[in-house]
């Protein structure tokens, strides 16, 4: 059942109006974003499936709101959060998921692959636990590089079921790298609910390998702001990994075309969390009710995030195709 | 083979290696080596001995027991601005890691449209006849040659091996480089300078008008064992040693196929889906009509090594009998 956690109450998060508003249109042009990523599916305009993170936009605007543009960040399947709010362009990301030269990956990733240097996303990863090393082995360069990058590993609990999270956790310890765990326990492995597939206490298994354990509202951006900052900058001065669980919840299917959930979830769950705890509506009720802003203007500018997706899928669509001879190309350095 | 200097020193193939990797340390402080029992222990075949006492154990890195953790950490750190050299003691053990290389290190590049580069090396080991049992004798560098993205390395010399492992360091890409475990101790003349055998380069170890054999690794010595032997039936054997099998030289085999009509192809790891089959397959499409029948290719018969030794023995490619397969090819 519902595990729902009860808004943060910490007077100590953050008040700075203008990282609130940034973090509400962050989290706005994500839920706009996979709401237009839906209507393309559903418009067979994209090519695959796609697999929506709306429901958990708090979780990667908290986390990346704390992160240098310079540290870097491994995704997951679910991933369009984490770039975007690592600061992906949109057009560009549209772009990658329609599978077009103009993409982020010139259409070679698709929806799954996303990966850009230049904000440090080193990469989403379609195997589920499978950039745990990859994102273990940045923590690993930076500190023997010296340049104080931290990395932040996104993964879902699924993950929580792969051996090399655990081996690397172990290493990360050991070896007190710069790394961030960061789990987003959604509920659901894909179709099962994760009480299935999961035994004993989450944290226990972080702490159980000397990685700093902590869990948070993944409803509550300001909450997750205020843990991810926290385990970053102690990552930064050298205090080794942490392990930051945030619960949160996946309002739509596992993936575009999972339209009939009744089987592992009831409706009735799906609508308590939208209206009860949706991050979105969390916040804004909160900058209203400590005016740091007022309904027309988060009216506003969801208008105007809306006008810059739907720019950016028009982009996106009118994009060329790759030419068939880039086939071969980037096989190989 | 390359023309070396006169008097040159030898070196055992062990011996090349560590100077390999002692010198590319030396010359890049972005390499680094991660693996079990690679610091003090110099590795269970003692292959990096005294690495850890020149470059400390911050570049020379024993890690837990956990290949997948650590072959995925140095893909990691090889994208993060590193030149890792990842030690995977046994080349069975690759069944642990295969996600690391085949799903993330070798399609990084080509699935970030070329932006992130892997610029590491995986040094394995295969061979049979060590009496070490069916999950420590495997010659299985098929699986990587399968998978695009990947390079795959298999030096046959001491001389190969420090120039190969060189340039497999300075590469962009993920190489994986296999050394034969019994032939550590194979010596061969090894230049103390600096220098570097580009990969995708074959290397006739031996010239010979009648017959080719395509040997790797392991199976190079046994091939020039072999072309010696049929001397005595008047049979001049050409042995060709591709040295990379991707990138993989097609136009020195298929040219020596060419000149010689006769070939076979003989490679440790197991016949069936194998080394074997793609280079006799390669031949057979571009030298069809200038052989004089079809190829022969020899590997490990398709059963797990047994761990006795006459039945060890049987299962890989000898001298004497790829000595016979020949002499059949050439009706002799």
């Amino acid at each position: 059942m519902t595990t729902a956690v009860n808004p943060s109450k910490n007077d100590s998060l953050t008040t700075n109006p203008e990282q609130c508003l940034r973090m509400h249109r962050s989290m706005l042009r994500i839920r706009h974003f996979e709401y237009q990523v839906n209507d393309l599916y559903t418009r067979a305009l994209m090519p695959g499936l796609a697999h929506l993170y709306i429901g958990e936009e708090a979780v990667a605007v908290g986390v990346c709101e704390a992160l240098r543009s310079d540290d870097y960040i491994t995704s997951t399947h679910r991933g369009h959060g984490h770039c975007l709010a690592k600061g992906a362009k949109i057009d560009r990301m549209f772009a990658e998921l329609l599978g077009k030269e103009a993409g982020y990956c010139k259409g070679k990733g698709g929806s799954m692959h996303i990966a850009d240097p230049d904000t440090g996303n080193l990469g989403a990863n379609a195997i589920v636990g499978g950039s745990a090393g990859i994102a273990t082995g940045a923590a690993f360069a930076a500190k023997r590089l010296g340049n104080g990058r931290v990395t932040v590993c996104f993964f879902g609990e699924g993950a929580l079921g792969q051996g090399v999270l655990y081996e690397v956790m172990n290493m990360a310890a050991l070896w007190k790298l710069p790394i961030v765990y960061l789990c987003e326990n959604n509920m659901y492995n894909e179709y099962t609910h994760y009480s299935e597939t999961t035994a004993g206490d989450i944290l226990t298994r972080a702490k159980g390998f000397g990685v700093h354990p902590e869990s948070v509202d993944g409803q509550d951006v300001r909450a997750v702001y205020g843990a991810a900052h926290a385990l970053v900058e102690r990552a930064r001065k050298g205090d080794g990994p942490a392990f930051l669980l945030a619960n949160t919840y996946r309002y739509t299917g596992h993936h575009v075309g999972d339209v009939s959930r009744d089987y592992y979830r009831s409706k009735q769950e799906e609508q308590t969390w939208k209206t009860e705890r949706d991050p979105i509506r969390l916040m804004a009720d909160w900058m209203i009710a400590q005016k740091l802003a007022d309904r027309a203007r988060l009216d506003q500018m969801e208008a105007e995030v809306k006008s810059e997706v739907e720019q950016a899928v028009q982009f996106a669509v009118a994009a060329p195709y790759p030419s068939a001879d880039k086939v071969e190309q980037d096989v190989y350095a | 083979m390359p023309e070396v200097a006169v008097a040159v020193r030898e070196l055992t193939l062990g011996e090349a290696v560590r100077e390999a990797i002692a010198e590319e340390l030396r010359r890049d402080p972005r390499v680094t080596l991660l693996g079990e029992d690679v610091a003090e222990a110099g590795t269970a075949f003692k292959v990096l001995s005294g690495l850890v006492k020149e470059f400390g154990p911050e570049r020379v890195l024993d890690t837990p027991i956990s290949e997948a953790g650590f072959t995925g950490i140095g893909v990691g750190a090889a994208m993060a601005g590193m030149r890792p050299i990842v030690d995977i003691m046994f080349g069975d053990f690759v069944g642990l890691i295969m996600d690391q290389m085949m799903n993330q290190a070798a399609k990084v590049h080509y699935m970030s449209g070329g932006k992130w580069k892997v610029p590491m090396v995986l040094r394995t080991t295969l061979g049979a006849t060590r009496r070490s049992a069916a999950q420590h004798s495997q010659s299985l560098h098929a699986w990587f040659c399968h998978i695009p993205g990947l390079k795959v390395v298999l030096p046959s010399t001491p001389y190969d091996a420090k120039g190969l492992l060189k340039s497999a360091v300075r590469d962009d890409n993920p190489v994986i480089f296999y050394e034969d475990k019994m032939m550590y101790k194979l010596k061969g003349p090894v230049p103390e300078e600096d220098y570097t055998i580009p990969l995708g380069v074959a290397d006739v170890k031996r010239e010979g008008e009648d017959l080719t054999i395509v040997a790797t690794s392991s199976m190079v010595q046994v091939a020039l064992g072999a072309a010696k032997l049929l001397e005595e039936y008047d049979i001049s054997a050409e042995v060709v040693d591709p040295r990379t099998l991707w990138p993989l030289d097609e136009q020195t085999l298929v040219g020596s196929a060419k000149k010689t009509s006769r070939v076979m192809v003989v490679d440790e790891g197991y016949e069936r889906y194998g080394v074997t089959a793609e280079i006799a397959a390669l031949i057979q499409e571009r030298a069809f009509f200038d052989l004089e029948g079809p190829v022969k290719r020899m590997g490990a018969m398709h059963v797990p090594i047994p761990f006795s030794p006459p039945l060890e023995d049987a299962t890989v490619p000898t001298e004497q009998s790829v000595f016979e397969a020949a002499r059949v090819l050439c009706g002799k």
